[in-house]
Protein backbone atom coordinates (compact mmCIF):
# COMPACT_ATOMS: atom_id res chain seq x y z
CA UNK A 1 0.00 0.00 0.00
CA UNK A 2 2.62 2.54 1.00
CA UNK A 3 4.64 1.67 -2.12
CA UNK A 4 1.66 2.54 -4.28
CA UNK A 5 1.20 5.80 -2.42
CA UNK A 6 4.90 6.63 -2.79
CA UNK A 7 4.77 6.01 -6.53
CA UNK A 8 1.62 8.09 -6.78
CA UNK A 9 3.15 10.94 -4.81
CA UNK A 10 6.26 10.83 -6.99
CA UNK A 11 4.17 10.95 -10.15
CA UNK A 12 2.01 13.78 -8.84
CA UNK A 13 5.11 15.82 -7.99
CA UNK A 14 5.74 16.06 -11.73
CA UNK A 15 2.24 17.34 -12.51
CA UNK A 16 2.16 21.14 -12.39
CA UNK A 17 -0.72 22.62 -10.41
CA UNK A 18 -1.63 25.00 -13.24
CA UNK A 19 -2.59 22.05 -15.43
CA UNK A 20 -5.57 21.56 -13.15
CA UNK A 21 -6.95 24.99 -14.09
CA UNK A 22 -6.99 23.93 -17.73
CA UNK A 23 -8.28 20.43 -17.08
CA UNK A 24 -11.11 21.62 -14.84
CA UNK A 25 -12.12 24.46 -17.13
CA UNK A 26 -12.62 22.23 -20.16
CA UNK A 27 -15.93 20.66 -18.98
CA UNK A 28 -17.57 24.10 -18.83
CA UNK A 29 -17.62 24.88 -22.57
CA UNK A 30 -18.27 21.20 -23.27
CA UNK A 31 -21.36 21.17 -21.03
CA UNK A 32 -22.69 24.41 -22.55
CA UNK A 33 -22.18 22.95 -26.01
CA UNK A 34 -23.92 19.72 -25.01
CA UNK A 35 -26.86 21.66 -23.53
CA UNK A 36 -27.20 23.85 -26.61
CA UNK A 37 -27.16 20.90 -29.00
CA UNK A 38 -29.70 18.66 -27.27
CA UNK A 39 -27.29 16.51 -25.27
CA UNK A 40 -29.03 17.41 -22.02
CA UNK A 41 -32.59 16.72 -23.03
CA UNK A 42 -35.48 19.02 -23.83
CA UNK A 43 -35.02 21.25 -20.75
CA UNK A 44 -31.30 22.02 -20.96
CA UNK A 45 -31.29 25.03 -18.64
CA UNK A 46 -32.24 23.15 -15.52
CA UNK A 47 -29.95 20.24 -16.43
CA UNK A 48 -26.99 22.58 -16.99
CA UNK A 49 -27.70 24.54 -13.83
CA UNK A 50 -27.76 21.34 -11.77
CA UNK A 51 -24.67 19.90 -13.41
CA UNK A 52 -22.61 23.03 -12.65
CA UNK A 53 -23.82 23.14 -9.06
CA UNK A 54 -23.06 19.45 -8.57
CA UNK A 55 -19.57 19.78 -10.01
CA UNK A 56 -18.92 22.81 -7.80
CA UNK A 57 -19.96 20.82 -4.75
CA UNK A 58 -17.86 17.84 -5.84
CA UNK A 59 -14.79 20.09 -6.09
CA UNK A 60 -15.49 21.52 -2.65
CA UNK A 61 -15.63 17.94 -1.35
CA UNK A 62 -12.41 17.07 -3.15
CA UNK A 63 -10.75 20.11 -1.58
CA UNK A 64 -11.93 19.03 1.86
CA UNK A 65 -10.60 15.51 1.25
CA UNK A 66 -7.01 16.62 0.71
CA UNK A 67 -6.06 16.99 4.35
CA UNK A 68 -7.56 13.66 5.51
CA UNK A 69 -6.02 11.90 2.47
CA UNK A 70 -2.62 13.18 3.55
CA UNK A 71 -3.22 12.43 7.18
CA UNK A 72 -4.55 8.90 6.81
CA UNK A 73 -3.22 7.67 3.44
CA UNK A 74 -0.11 9.84 3.19
CA UNK A 75 -1.30 10.86 -0.25
CA UNK A 76 -0.04 14.36 -0.93
CA UNK A 77 -2.33 16.51 -3.07
CA UNK A 78 -1.65 19.70 -1.17
CA UNK A 79 -0.26 21.65 -4.10
CA UNK A 80 -3.51 21.11 -6.04
CA UNK A 81 -5.77 22.43 -3.30
CA UNK A 82 -5.75 26.05 -4.41
CA UNK A 83 -6.63 25.19 -8.02
CA UNK A 84 -9.42 22.88 -6.82
CA UNK A 85 -10.80 25.59 -4.55
CA UNK A 86 -10.66 28.31 -7.18
CA UNK A 87 -12.31 26.04 -9.75
CA UNK A 88 -15.03 25.10 -7.23
CA UNK A 89 -15.76 28.83 -6.99
CA UNK A 90 -15.81 29.11 -10.80
CA UNK A 91 -18.36 26.28 -11.09
CA UNK A 92 -20.55 27.71 -8.36
CA UNK A 93 -20.36 31.15 -10.02
CA UNK A 94 -21.36 29.63 -13.38
CA UNK A 95 -24.20 27.76 -11.59
CA UNK A 96 -25.39 31.09 -10.17
CA UNK A 97 -24.93 32.84 -13.52
CA UNK A 98 -27.09 30.22 -15.26
CA UNK A 99 -29.80 30.77 -12.63
CA UNK A 100 -29.70 34.56 -13.04
CA UNK A 101 -29.44 34.80 -16.82
CA UNK A 102 -30.84 31.62 -18.37
CA UNK A 103 -33.21 30.24 -15.74
CA UNK A 104 -34.68 33.43 -14.28
CA UNK A 105 -34.25 35.51 -17.47
CA UNK A 106 -32.91 38.44 -15.42
CA UNK A 107 -36.21 38.84 -13.56
CA UNK A 108 -34.46 40.63 -10.73
CA UNK A 109 -37.58 41.42 -8.76
CA UNK A 110 -38.60 37.76 -8.66
CA UNK A 111 -35.03 36.67 -7.90
CA UNK A 112 -34.72 39.18 -5.08
CA UNK A 113 -37.91 37.95 -3.42
CA UNK A 114 -36.82 34.35 -4.04
CA UNK A 115 -33.50 34.96 -2.28
CA UNK A 116 -35.26 36.31 0.79
CA UNK A 117 -38.30 34.05 0.85
CA UNK A 118 -36.89 30.66 -0.18
CA UNK A 119 -34.55 29.19 2.42
CA UNK A 120 -32.75 26.93 -0.08
CA UNK A 121 -31.95 29.89 -2.30
CA UNK A 122 -30.97 32.00 0.73
CA UNK A 123 -28.65 29.23 1.86
CA UNK A 124 -27.14 28.83 -1.61
CA UNK A 125 -26.58 32.56 -1.89
CA UNK A 126 -24.94 32.77 1.54
CA UNK A 127 -22.62 29.91 0.57
CA UNK A 128 -21.69 31.71 -2.66
CA UNK A 129 -21.03 35.01 -0.89
CA UNK A 130 -18.86 33.14 1.60
CA UNK A 131 -16.77 31.77 -1.26
CA UNK A 132 -15.93 35.22 -2.62
CA UNK A 133 -13.33 36.20 0.01
CA UNK A 134 -11.75 32.77 -0.36
CA UNK A 135 -11.49 33.08 -4.14
CA UNK A 136 -10.19 36.65 -3.93
CA UNK A 137 -7.44 35.71 -1.48
CA UNK A 138 -6.36 32.55 -3.30
CA UNK A 139 -3.05 34.02 -4.45
CA UNK A 140 0.43 34.35 -3.00
CA UNK A 141 0.22 38.09 -2.57
CA UNK A 142 -2.83 37.83 -0.32
CA UNK A 143 -1.22 35.02 1.62
CA UNK A 144 1.89 37.17 2.23
CA UNK A 145 -0.06 40.30 3.08
CA UNK A 146 -2.46 38.56 5.44
CA UNK A 147 0.09 36.31 7.07
CA UNK A 148 -0.23 32.53 7.03
CA UNK A 149 -2.15 32.26 10.31
CA UNK A 150 -4.84 34.78 9.39
CA UNK A 151 -5.08 33.38 5.88
CA UNK A 152 -5.57 29.84 7.17
CA UNK A 153 -8.17 31.06 9.62
CA UNK A 154 -10.12 32.81 6.86
CA UNK A 155 -10.02 29.76 4.64
CA UNK A 156 -11.63 27.63 7.32
CA UNK A 157 -14.75 29.42 6.09
CA UNK A 158 -14.94 26.61 3.57
CA UNK A 159 -16.23 24.30 6.34
CA UNK A 160 -19.58 26.06 6.87
CA UNK A 161 -19.76 26.78 3.12
CA UNK A 162 -19.52 23.07 2.33
CA UNK A 163 -22.30 22.26 4.81
CA UNK A 164 -24.52 25.03 3.39
CA UNK A 165 -23.86 23.74 -0.11
CA UNK A 166 -24.82 20.20 0.89
CA UNK A 167 -28.00 21.41 2.61
CA UNK A 168 -28.87 23.58 -0.41
CA UNK A 169 -28.56 20.51 -2.65
CA UNK A 170 -30.87 18.42 -0.45
CA UNK A 171 -33.46 21.20 -0.23
CA UNK A 172 -33.69 21.69 -3.99
CA UNK A 173 -35.26 18.21 -4.34
CA UNK A 174 -38.99 17.61 -4.04
CA UNK A 175 -38.50 14.43 -2.02
CA UNK A 176 -35.63 13.03 0.07
CA UNK A 177 -33.25 11.89 -2.66
CA UNK A 178 -30.36 9.58 -1.82
CA UNK A 179 -27.57 11.28 -3.78
CA UNK A 180 -27.74 14.72 -2.11
CA UNK A 181 -27.82 13.05 1.29
CA UNK A 182 -24.70 11.06 0.39
CA UNK A 183 -23.02 14.36 -0.55
CA UNK A 184 -23.86 15.91 2.81
CA UNK A 185 -22.82 12.76 4.67
CA UNK A 186 -19.42 12.81 2.92
CA UNK A 187 -19.00 16.51 3.74
CA UNK A 188 -19.82 15.92 7.39
CA UNK A 189 -17.48 12.91 7.53
CA UNK A 190 -14.63 14.93 6.03
CA UNK A 191 -15.24 17.71 8.53
CA UNK A 192 -15.38 15.16 11.36
CA UNK A 193 -11.82 14.04 10.56
CA UNK A 194 -10.74 17.55 11.55
CA UNK A 195 -12.22 17.43 15.02
CA UNK A 196 -9.45 17.40 17.57
CA UNK A 197 -10.68 14.82 20.04
CA UNK A 198 -9.45 15.80 23.50
CA UNK A 199 -8.63 12.24 24.48
CA UNK A 200 -6.77 11.34 21.31
CA UNK A 201 -3.06 12.01 21.16
CA UNK A 202 -2.18 14.18 18.20
CA UNK A 203 0.39 12.61 15.89
CA UNK A 204 0.18 14.58 12.67
CA UNK A 205 -0.26 18.33 12.38
CA UNK A 206 -3.56 18.13 10.50
CA UNK A 207 -5.12 21.37 9.39
CA UNK B 1 -75.00 6.29 -22.78
CA UNK B 2 -75.46 3.86 -25.64
CA UNK B 3 -75.24 6.54 -28.30
CA UNK B 4 -74.76 10.25 -28.51
CA UNK B 5 -77.70 12.22 -29.81
CA UNK B 6 -76.72 14.59 -32.54
CA UNK B 7 -78.56 17.43 -34.17
CA UNK B 8 -77.90 19.93 -36.88
CA UNK B 9 -78.36 22.93 -34.67
CA UNK B 10 -75.49 24.59 -32.91
CA UNK B 11 -75.36 26.63 -29.76
CA UNK B 12 -75.35 29.70 -31.98
CA UNK B 13 -78.88 28.97 -33.08
CA UNK B 14 -80.39 29.01 -29.63
CA UNK B 15 -78.14 31.04 -27.42
CA UNK B 16 -77.48 34.78 -27.41
CA UNK B 17 -74.12 35.32 -29.00
CA UNK B 18 -72.16 36.60 -25.96
CA UNK B 19 -73.11 33.52 -23.99
CA UNK B 20 -72.37 31.35 -27.00
CA UNK B 21 -68.95 32.94 -27.32
CA UNK B 22 -68.39 32.23 -23.66
CA UNK B 23 -69.41 28.61 -24.20
CA UNK B 24 -66.98 28.41 -27.10
CA UNK B 25 -64.32 29.76 -24.80
CA UNK B 26 -65.02 26.88 -22.46
CA UNK B 27 -64.48 24.48 -25.31
CA UNK B 28 -61.53 26.45 -26.55
CA UNK B 29 -59.16 23.66 -25.82
CA UNK B 30 -60.28 21.96 -29.00
CA UNK B 31 -57.69 22.29 -31.70
CA UNK B 32 -58.91 24.04 -34.79
CA UNK B 33 -61.76 25.84 -33.08
CA UNK B 34 -62.82 28.91 -35.03
CA UNK B 35 -61.49 32.35 -34.20
CA UNK B 36 -64.20 33.23 -31.74
CA UNK B 37 -63.43 35.46 -28.79
CA UNK B 38 -60.18 36.29 -27.10
CA UNK B 39 -59.76 33.03 -25.27
CA UNK B 40 -60.11 31.04 -28.47
CA UNK B 41 -57.65 33.29 -30.25
CA UNK B 42 -55.22 32.76 -27.39
CA UNK B 43 -55.66 29.01 -27.75
CA UNK B 44 -55.05 29.18 -31.46
CA UNK B 45 -51.72 30.83 -30.90
CA UNK B 46 -50.60 27.86 -28.84
CA UNK B 47 -47.74 26.01 -30.40
CA UNK B 48 -47.77 22.37 -29.32
CA UNK B 49 -44.59 20.81 -28.02
CA UNK B 50 -43.05 18.03 -30.06
CA UNK B 51 -43.76 14.35 -29.38
CA UNK B 52 -40.14 14.03 -28.28
CA UNK B 53 -40.44 16.86 -25.76
CA UNK B 54 -43.73 15.52 -24.43
CA UNK B 55 -42.36 12.01 -23.98
CA UNK B 56 -38.82 12.60 -22.68
CA UNK B 57 -39.37 15.16 -19.90
CA UNK B 58 -41.76 13.62 -17.42
CA UNK B 59 -42.59 13.25 -13.78
CA UNK B 60 -43.85 9.72 -13.12
CA UNK B 61 -42.29 8.73 -9.80
CA UNK B 62 -43.28 5.08 -10.23
CA UNK B 63 -40.50 4.97 -12.80
CA UNK B 64 -38.01 7.20 -10.97
CA UNK B 65 -37.65 10.81 -9.90
CA UNK B 66 -35.41 12.06 -12.72
CA UNK B 67 -37.06 13.75 -15.68
CA UNK B 68 -35.76 11.15 -18.14
CA UNK B 69 -36.36 8.16 -15.82
CA UNK B 70 -39.94 7.55 -17.01
CA UNK B 71 -38.89 7.46 -20.67
CA UNK B 72 -35.97 5.19 -19.78
CA UNK B 73 -37.88 2.82 -17.49
CA UNK B 74 -41.55 2.75 -18.51
CA UNK B 75 -41.10 0.60 -21.61
CA UNK B 76 -41.79 -2.68 -19.82
CA UNK B 77 -45.23 -1.70 -18.57
CA UNK B 78 -47.82 -3.79 -20.44
CA UNK B 79 -51.02 -1.88 -21.12
CA UNK B 80 -52.79 -4.55 -23.20
CA UNK B 81 -55.83 -5.85 -21.37
CA UNK B 82 -55.89 -2.83 -19.05
CA UNK B 83 -58.85 -2.71 -16.73
CA UNK B 84 -60.35 0.12 -14.73
CA UNK B 85 -62.53 -0.31 -11.68
CA UNK B 86 -65.27 2.23 -11.15
CA UNK B 87 -66.75 2.01 -7.70
CA UNK B 88 -68.11 3.91 -4.76
CA UNK B 89 -71.25 5.99 -5.11
CA UNK B 90 -72.19 5.00 -8.66
CA UNK B 91 -75.19 3.17 -10.09
CA UNK B 92 -73.09 0.95 -12.35
CA UNK B 93 -69.97 -0.10 -10.49
CA UNK B 94 -67.64 -2.71 -11.89
CA UNK B 95 -64.34 -3.49 -13.51
CA UNK B 96 -64.23 -2.67 -17.19
CA UNK B 97 -61.80 -3.21 -19.99
CA UNK B 98 -60.43 -0.01 -21.41
CA UNK B 99 -61.95 -0.85 -24.77
CA UNK B 100 -65.44 -1.24 -23.28
CA UNK B 101 -65.06 1.91 -21.27
CA UNK B 102 -64.01 4.12 -24.16
CA UNK B 103 -66.10 2.50 -26.91
CA UNK B 104 -68.97 4.94 -26.77
CA UNK B 105 -67.09 8.01 -25.66
CA UNK B 106 -66.74 10.97 -28.00
CA UNK B 107 -63.05 11.33 -28.79
CA UNK B 108 -61.73 14.84 -29.33
CA UNK B 109 -58.40 16.54 -29.68
CA UNK B 110 -57.74 19.15 -27.03
CA UNK B 111 -54.77 21.47 -27.28
CA UNK B 112 -54.06 22.35 -23.65
CA UNK B 113 -51.43 24.19 -21.72
CA UNK B 114 -49.79 21.91 -19.17
CA UNK B 115 -48.17 23.62 -16.19
CA UNK B 116 -46.05 21.68 -13.72
CA UNK B 117 -45.80 22.78 -10.09
CA UNK B 118 -42.03 22.91 -10.71
CA UNK B 119 -42.64 26.03 -12.84
CA UNK B 120 -42.18 24.54 -16.29
CA UNK B 121 -44.82 24.14 -18.93
CA UNK B 122 -45.68 22.52 -22.23
CA UNK B 123 -48.52 22.65 -24.73
CA UNK B 124 -49.94 19.21 -25.46
CA UNK B 125 -52.38 18.02 -28.13
CA UNK B 126 -54.30 15.43 -26.11
CA UNK B 127 -56.79 12.97 -27.53
CA UNK B 128 -59.49 11.99 -25.14
CA UNK B 129 -63.03 12.42 -23.94
CA UNK B 130 -64.77 14.41 -21.26
CA UNK B 131 -64.66 12.79 -17.85
CA UNK B 132 -68.23 14.03 -17.36
CA UNK B 133 -69.41 11.62 -20.07
CA UNK B 134 -67.79 8.69 -18.28
CA UNK B 135 -69.19 9.73 -14.91
CA UNK B 136 -72.66 10.14 -16.38
CA UNK B 137 -72.37 6.68 -17.87
CA UNK B 138 -71.37 5.28 -14.50
CA UNK B 139 -74.32 7.03 -12.92
CA UNK B 140 -73.13 9.28 -10.11
CA UNK B 141 -75.39 8.90 -7.09
CA UNK B 142 -76.74 11.95 -5.32
CA UNK B 143 -74.65 12.70 -2.29
CA UNK B 144 -71.36 12.03 -4.05
CA UNK B 145 -69.14 15.09 -3.78
CA UNK B 146 -65.68 13.97 -4.91
CA UNK B 147 -63.93 11.67 -7.36
CA UNK B 148 -60.83 9.73 -6.30
CA UNK B 149 -58.31 8.24 -8.75
CA UNK B 150 -55.61 5.64 -8.33
CA UNK B 151 -52.54 4.80 -10.43
CA UNK B 152 -51.44 1.25 -11.18
CA UNK B 153 -48.83 -0.24 -8.84
CA UNK B 154 -46.64 -2.67 -10.78
CA UNK B 155 -43.46 -3.24 -8.76
CA UNK B 156 -42.09 -5.70 -11.33
CA UNK B 157 -41.80 -2.97 -13.95
CA UNK B 158 -41.72 0.15 -11.76
CA UNK B 159 -38.31 0.76 -10.16
CA UNK B 160 -39.62 3.81 -8.29
CA UNK B 161 -42.25 1.64 -6.61
CA UNK B 162 -39.56 -0.82 -5.53
CA UNK B 163 -37.48 2.05 -4.11
CA UNK B 164 -40.61 3.46 -2.43
CA UNK B 165 -39.61 7.06 -3.15
CA UNK B 166 -43.14 8.05 -2.08
CA UNK B 167 -46.08 6.05 -0.82
CA UNK B 168 -47.79 4.08 -3.57
CA UNK B 169 -50.34 3.78 -5.09
CA UNK B 170 -50.29 7.36 -6.25
CA UNK B 171 -53.72 8.80 -5.59
CA UNK B 172 -55.42 11.98 -6.71
CA UNK B 173 -58.83 13.53 -6.48
CA UNK B 174 -61.17 16.24 -7.66
CA UNK B 175 -64.30 17.81 -6.34
CA UNK B 176 -67.28 16.52 -8.36
CA UNK B 177 -67.92 19.87 -10.05
CA UNK B 178 -64.27 20.04 -11.12
CA UNK B 179 -64.49 16.50 -12.47
CA UNK B 180 -67.68 17.32 -14.39
CA UNK B 181 -66.25 20.49 -15.92
CA UNK B 182 -66.04 20.28 -19.71
CA UNK B 183 -62.32 21.11 -19.64
CA UNK B 184 -61.60 17.98 -17.60
CA UNK B 185 -60.79 15.08 -19.87
CA UNK B 186 -59.58 11.53 -19.77
CA UNK B 187 -56.75 11.30 -22.28
CA UNK B 188 -55.81 8.18 -24.19
CA UNK B 189 -53.51 9.74 -26.76
CA UNK B 190 -51.24 12.54 -27.87
CA UNK B 191 -50.87 13.61 -31.50
CA UNK B 192 -53.43 10.93 -32.46
CA UNK B 193 -51.07 8.26 -31.17
CA UNK B 194 -51.74 6.16 -28.08
CA UNK B 195 -50.21 7.64 -24.94
CA UNK B 196 -46.59 6.71 -24.36
CA UNK B 197 -46.20 4.67 -21.18
CA UNK B 198 -44.29 7.55 -19.55
CA UNK B 199 -47.18 9.88 -20.39
CA UNK B 200 -49.60 7.72 -18.42
CA UNK B 201 -50.69 5.00 -20.82
CA UNK B 202 -53.21 3.74 -21.46
CA UNK B 203 -55.48 6.33 -19.86
CA UNK B 204 -54.93 9.35 -17.66
CA UNK B 205 -56.68 12.39 -16.30
CA UNK B 206 -56.01 15.89 -17.67
CA UNK B 207 -57.13 18.91 -15.65
CA UNK B 208 -55.53 21.80 -17.51
CA UNK B 209 -56.09 24.57 -14.94
CA UNK B 210 -54.33 22.63 -12.17
CA UNK B 211 -50.68 21.74 -11.64
CA UNK B 212 -49.65 18.69 -13.62
CA UNK B 213 -49.46 16.30 -10.69
CA UNK B 214 -53.26 16.48 -10.33
CA UNK B 215 -53.54 14.90 -13.80
CA UNK B 216 -52.95 11.36 -12.53
CA UNK B 217 -51.49 8.80 -14.91
CA UNK B 218 -52.17 5.15 -15.79
CA UNK B 219 -55.45 5.03 -13.90
CA UNK B 220 -56.78 1.72 -12.57
CA UNK B 221 -59.53 2.96 -10.24
CA UNK B 222 -62.08 5.75 -10.15
CA UNK B 223 -64.11 6.04 -6.96
CA UNK B 224 -67.03 8.34 -6.26
CA UNK B 225 -67.16 9.40 -2.63
CA UNK B 226 -68.83 11.86 -0.29
CA UNK B 227 -65.60 13.12 1.25
CA UNK B 228 -62.44 14.81 0.05
CA UNK B 229 -60.12 11.96 -0.92
CA UNK B 230 -56.49 11.63 0.08
CA UNK B 231 -54.14 12.96 -2.62
CA UNK B 232 -50.50 11.92 -2.85
CA UNK B 233 -48.61 15.22 -2.87
CA UNK B 234 -50.90 16.78 -0.30
CA UNK B 235 -50.20 13.75 1.87
CA UNK B 236 -46.42 14.03 1.36
CA UNK B 237 -46.24 17.75 2.14
CA UNK B 238 -49.51 19.58 2.79
CA UNK B 239 -47.75 22.91 3.29
CA UNK B 240 -46.38 22.80 -0.25
CA UNK B 241 -49.14 20.99 -2.16
CA UNK B 242 -52.78 21.77 -1.51
CA UNK B 243 -55.76 19.62 -2.46
CA UNK B 244 -56.86 22.09 -5.12
CA UNK B 245 -53.45 22.98 -6.57
CA UNK B 246 -54.94 25.36 -9.10
CA UNK B 247 -52.31 27.12 -11.18
CA UNK B 248 -52.07 30.50 -9.49
CA UNK B 249 -49.24 32.97 -10.15
CA UNK B 250 -50.12 34.85 -6.95
CA UNK B 251 -49.75 31.91 -4.59
CA UNK B 252 -46.13 30.85 -4.38
CA UNK B 253 -44.93 27.38 -3.68
CA UNK B 254 -43.07 27.78 -0.35
CA UNK B 255 -39.78 27.05 -2.08
CA UNK B 256 -40.24 28.92 -5.35
CA UNK B 257 -42.32 31.58 -6.99
CA UNK B 258 -45.14 30.50 -9.29
CA UNK B 259 -45.29 33.89 -11.02
CA UNK B 260 -43.46 32.70 -14.10
CA UNK B 261 -42.60 29.50 -15.89
CA UNK B 262 -40.06 28.04 -18.26
CA UNK B 263 -41.52 26.71 -21.49
CA UNK B 264 -40.03 23.36 -22.42
CA UNK B 265 -38.49 23.23 -25.87
CA UNK B 266 -37.27 26.81 -26.03
CA UNK B 267 -33.64 25.72 -25.75
CA UNK B 268 -30.94 27.42 -23.77
CA UNK B 269 -31.87 31.03 -24.37
CA UNK B 270 -35.67 31.09 -24.24
CA UNK B 271 -37.01 33.61 -21.75
CA UNK B 272 -39.33 32.70 -18.92
CA UNK B 273 -42.97 33.61 -19.44
CA UNK B 274 -45.58 34.87 -17.02
CA UNK B 275 -47.85 32.24 -15.54
CA UNK B 276 -51.55 32.80 -16.18
CA UNK B 277 -54.25 32.52 -13.52
CA UNK B 278 -55.85 29.06 -13.78
CA UNK B 279 -53.15 28.38 -16.38
CA UNK B 280 -55.07 30.55 -18.84
CA UNK B 281 -58.49 28.92 -18.35
CA UNK B 282 -60.44 31.70 -16.58
CA UNK B 283 -63.72 29.92 -17.32
CA UNK B 284 -63.16 27.69 -14.28
CA UNK B 285 -63.01 30.66 -11.87
CA UNK B 286 -66.68 30.35 -10.95
CA UNK B 287 -65.99 26.89 -9.48
CA UNK B 288 -64.15 28.68 -6.70
CA UNK B 289 -66.53 31.55 -6.00
CA UNK B 290 -66.36 32.52 -2.36
CA UNK B 291 -63.16 30.60 -1.70
CA UNK B 292 -59.90 32.25 -0.63
CA UNK B 293 -57.50 30.59 -3.05
CA UNK B 294 -54.47 31.62 -1.00
CA UNK B 295 -55.87 29.53 1.87
CA UNK B 296 -57.49 26.74 -0.15
CA UNK B 297 -54.59 26.50 -2.58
Amino acid sequence: MSAVIDTLNAALRKVPAWSLYILLTLPIPYLFYSAATGGMGVEPINALEREMGELGLKLIILGLAITPLRKYLKLNLLKFRRAIGVMAFVYVAVHLGIWVVLDMSLRFEQMWSDIWKRPYITIGMVAFLGMIPLAVTSNNLSLRKMGAAAWRKLHKLVYPIAVLGGVHYIMVQKVWEVEPMVFLAVILALLATRIKWATKARTAPGV
Amino acid sequence: MAFRWKNNLTHADVTPEPIWLNRRAVLAGMAGAGALGGSVAAQESLEPNTWEEITTYNNFYEFGTGKSDPADNAGDMVTDGWEITIDGMVDNPGTFSLADLTADMTMEERLYRFRCVEAWSMVIPWNGFELADLLNKAGVQSGATHVAFETAVLPDVMPGVRRRVIEFPYVEGLRLDEAMHPLTIMATGVYDRPLANQSGAPIRLVVPWKYGFKSIKSIVRITLTDEQPKTSWNDINAREYGFYSNVNPEVDHPRWSQASERVIGGGLFAARQDTLMFNGYPEVASLYDGMDLSVEF
